[in-house]
């Protein structure tokens, strides 16, 4: 084995995981048992124990989104004993390790939780509001072809590494899943930062924070009260500087631009 | 059929521009008038529907994920080659065409490989244009590092995540086509069918994974941008969903399928650590600048160290083999991908390899950080050190990475002529899901530049060329084709559902990857593909009577959707073997071993296998009928690679 405590026993653990038929009716927390869990094991491959078992069984797996399972791409959002991607600051769900858990841990397993977020089946939430809050405004305007040469702008490296900062969102949800009113204003706030920074986004910046905002708002997420959950959980630390950088692009917006009511 | 490659005539410099001149154009308003599908939405397929849209084309792009945004993609890591010569080091459009045919073992195109080179500049400044934050240095412009095959730095790089800011980019882009409302974009929508109409493609039959619906799709022409066939391995560095099932369904369909064995085995990836893995992890071969691969020099130190008797910064400079610095002092640790996971192989099969599996070598950064420090290094490579961390529990920083290769690309793929259309007419395939640029192994910081170039700079020229000889007339779905399609894709769902048999789809998955990576996989000879070919046989008839499922194909069902994707894996499985027995040499990453040189390197065929072998289906359980497009190369010399 390849961890960094070769002797770690092999566990036995409870799941406690939220089943949902679809997304109209009811759903309720199920109890399995998972036996002989490597402390090596990834949580999903952990999961992937669980529901081979099942399908053996004759019984439907549960369902959960996941994909790259390198923390990459932001297909995975398990709530996990409480908090969004669980226990472990700074990781996805799917880099998540099983040797965080002991041998006898019950585990509780949910999906996001938030209006906007409506549940599919059972751990799985569509989270397509998040790109028509892009699709409202998240991109520099040019077509393909005649743009000028790269190296044209000189961008100075501190405001590009900030702007990279920004944009290593990967839209995962756990900011408004970690807050108490299922706020997205630290995802909005990324893109709106990343673009504010680079001189190539600024050509729009006042429309694009009008319209990403107006969009959020139309979505059903809460309002941002400064909390700083959201923050806290994110997968890949992306800053609450973002939602400063955020409120000032609208209020200069608003105080300046006749682009909407 | 004869293959017609459709290069056109004249200087190879000259050939891209004098086509783009001789393609016949969609006038501005006439282009509103056709509808083009593309499958997919990675990179290829993001910027293909973006520019497609931006021209004026009506666009409709499918995903299987929850959003554009998820596709495979995102992962690449280490960056995106461009002969832009921004340090001075000797790079061009010539040098960067030569290193790719030369890496590539002289199994690619010319004059494909001579445009990607071309084109490669135009898309650092595009995505420059969109926001994508790349890495610069204090004055303010664009750094960039070097990778595995070249002598130069070119490539430009957004720190450990360069393809999720370049697939961010284009889902920008996309994003905003979908806003002017000229890309209707259809989500967790799987193609499981190609529909062809006298010949031509017409359209695809979908299903939608959240309520189970057979849906048909029609339009004037169908771009496939679905990516790799990495995961027939089971385990790669390819994610979980990443599948061959719209290739194969096309492929089914009269697509031919080029060069299915050439495959590339990564040399970097973090190590297998049980059997319950579900996937590996890459280690960008970036680390390779100033990583160190060694082994124990001796097989015995080897052994003690994997019994723990000793730790390993205990082992003394004298003891280490730094192997690949040693058989290659040209390019040291930054030889190609192929020739790098042999070497590691080959130090593990001679019982020098660590870890507790004996299966792996390391990647050491001690040097780097005394000449340097921790923080530089960090700067450099921080998340995928993290990410190296969390998996395996270790600190790469105190200790080396333990690495072995694992399958990372398919540099095989649809057949496409210049006009990256497929030999079904109105087909087209793009980025990793084509053949075109990559002969028999990819240069790193290749794919990101060719899904790139295929999406933005190519297909939107070839794509009319096509169009403009056909009827601007509206399309539907009201021809028996797609009745009929729909009809065999509801019954493949309903068979697969009835078989009610005692093994999950992943039990079957396993095997054949177990099958693939032993005998089809980083070596190959004839006697073991022949006994792979008829345990795939076997497997495939066990799948179709055995099989179990739960639940109904009406609803959200992920283990039928895996089971669909093994369906065609078993198939796929079969003629990759099939090729890699056809194809006797040895080359890039297909490595034969029954040819090779004395010192164990790739001994190419030119005089018989210069060819691209594209494989013709000839109905279910028979054998493919194999079709050579002869490759001919009049601006680079065919040579023994070397990189010593």
């Amino acid at each position: 084995m390849a961890g960094s405590n070769p002797n770690a026993k092999p566990m036995n653990l409870t799941l406690k995981v939220w089943r949902q038929k679809n997304r109209i009716s009811e759903g309720g927390i199920v109890d399995y048992k998972v036996k002989d869990i490597s402390p090596d094991m990834s949580f999903l491959e952990m999961l992937d124990v669980l529901n081979e078992d099942l399908l053996r069984q004759g019984q439907e797996p549960v369902a959960f989104d996941h994909d790259c399972r390198e923390g990459i791409c932001g297909s995975c959002n398990l709530f996990i004993n409480g908090r969004a991607h669980g226990p472990e600051q700074g990781t996805t769900t799917c880099q998540l390790h099983m040797r965080k858990f002991s041998d006898g841990d019950t585990i509780t397993i949910e999906p996001w939780r938030a209006e906007a977020f409506p549940i599919n089946k059972d751990l799985s939430v569509d989270r397509s509001a998040f790109d028509r809050i892009i699709q409202a405004g998240g991109y520099v305007s040019i077509n393909t072809g005649g743009t000028p040469d790269a190296n044209e702008i000189p961008i100075p490296k501190d405001i590009a590494d900030r702007a990279f900062e920004a944009a290593t969102c990967i839209g995962c949800g756990a900011c408004v899943a970690a807050c108490k009113n299922a706020s997205a204003m630290l995802f909005v706030s990324a893109k709106v930062s990343q673009l504010a920074l680079l001189p190539q986004g600024h050509v729009e910046r006042k429309t694009r924070v009008e319209n990403m905002v107006a969009q959020m708002d139309k979505e059903g997420f809460g309002a941002c009260t400064n909390i700083g959950s959201c923050a806290a959980e994110c997968p890949v630390g992306i800053s609450l500087e973002n939602i400063a950088i955020l409120n000032q692009e609208f209020l200069s917006a608003k105080a300046t631009s006749n682009n909407l009511a | 059929m004869v293959l017609d490659s459709k290069l056109p005539e004249g200087p190879i410099a000259e050939k891209w521009e004098k086509h783009k001149f001789n393609v016949k154009l969609v006038n501005p308003s006439n282009k509103r008038k056709y509808d083009i599908i593309v499958v997919g939405t990675g990179l290829a397929g993001a910027s293909a529907a973006a520019s497609l849209a931006e021209l004026g084309y009506n666009v409709k792009a499918f995903t299987f994920h929850d959003s554009p945004r998820r596709a495979h993609s995102i992962a690449a890591q280490g960056g995106i080659n461009a002969a832009k010569n921004y340090q001075n080091d000797g790079d061009s459009i010539y040098r960067l065409f030569y290193d790719t045919v030369k890496g590539g073992d002289y199994r690619s195109r010319e004059a494909n490989v001579y445009r990607l080179a071309q084109v490669s500049v135009n898309i650092i400044d595009q995505c420059v244009a969109q926001g994508v934050p790349f890495a610069r240095e204090y004055g303010g412009l664009l750094a960039n590092r070097s990778f595995g095959g070249a002598q130069v730095s070119r490539t430009f790089y957004a720190r450990g995540q360069t393809g999720q800011q370049l697939l961010l980019g284009a889902y920008s882009a996309l994003s905003r086509q979908v806003a002017y409302g000229k890309v209707k974009l259809y989500t967790r929508s799987e193609m499981l069918d190609l529909v062809t109409v006298d010949g031509q493609a017409r359209g695809i039959i979908t299903r939608n994974l959240l309520t189970g619906e057979i849906e048909q799709h029609a339009a004037h022409a169908v771009v496939l941008a679905t990516g790799g066939y990495g995961n027939v391995f089971f385990l790669s560095t390819n994610a979980m969903y990443c599948n061959a099932t719209a290739a194969w369904r096309a492929h089914k369909k009269g697509a031919y399928f080029a060069n299915p064995c050439f495959t590339q085995i990564h040399p970097t990836c973090i190590p297998v650590s049980g059997d319950y893995q579900s996937k590996l992890t890459l280690m960008s071969e970036s680390l390779r600048n100033d990583g160190r691969v060694w082994v124990p020099a001796t097989k015995e130190t080897a052994e003690r160290l994997r019994k723990g008797e000793i730790n390993v910064n205990d082992i003394q400079e004298a003891d280490r083999d730094y192997f690949l610095e040693r058989k290659y002092p040209a390019f040291g640790n930054l030889v190609p991908r192929d020739v790098a996971s042999r070497n590691a192989k080959l130090m593990c099969d001679e019982g020098k390899g660590v870890g507790s599996t004996g299966l792996a070598v390391y990647l050491d950064f001690a040097d780097v950080i005394k000449r340097t420090s921790a923080e530089a290094v960090s700067q450099k490579y921080g998340n995928l050190f993290d990410m190296y961390a969390k998996i395996t529990g270790e600190n790469p920083y105190e200790r080396p990475m333990r690495i072995y290769p694992a399958v990372h690309y398919t540099m095989g793929g649809l057949w496409v002529d210049y006009n990256l259309q497929t030999t079904v007419k109105g087909l087209y395939a793009t980025g990793e899901c084509n053949f075109s640029d990559h002969g028999a192994n990819r240069l790193g910081a290749s794919a990101l530049m060719q899904g790139l170039a295929d999406g933005y700079f190519v297909i939107p020229y070839t794509i009319g060329d096509y169009l403009a000889s056909t009827p601007p007339k509206p399309v539907t779905t009201e021809d028996p084709a797609f009745a009929e399609a729909t009809a065999a894709v509801q019954s493949r769902m309903q068979q697969l559902m009835s078989i009610n048999g005692t093994r999950t789809p992943d039990d079957f998955h396993k095997k054949l990857g177990n099958l693939m990576w032993e005998y089809c996989g980083m070596s190959r000879n004839a006697e073991g593909l022949r006994f792979a070919k008829q345990e795939i046989q076997k497997l495939r008839q066990e799948f179709w009577s055995d099989l179990k499922l739960a639940g109904t194909e009406m609803e959200m069902n992920q283990a039928l959707e895996k089971a669909g994707r093994v369906a065609d894996f078993l198939e796929l499985g079969e003629l990759m073997v099939d090729d890699a027995l056809d194809r006797n040499e040895s080359c890039g990453g297909h490595f034969r071993e029954e040819y090779q040189t004395p010192e164990g390197e790739a001994l190419r065929n030119d005089d018989e296998y210069a060819y691209v072998a594209a494989w013709e289906y000839q109905g279910d359980n028979q054998p493919e009928k194999l079709n050579k497009e002869e490759l001919t190369f009049e601006n680079v010399k065919l040579t023994q690679r070397s990189y010593k």
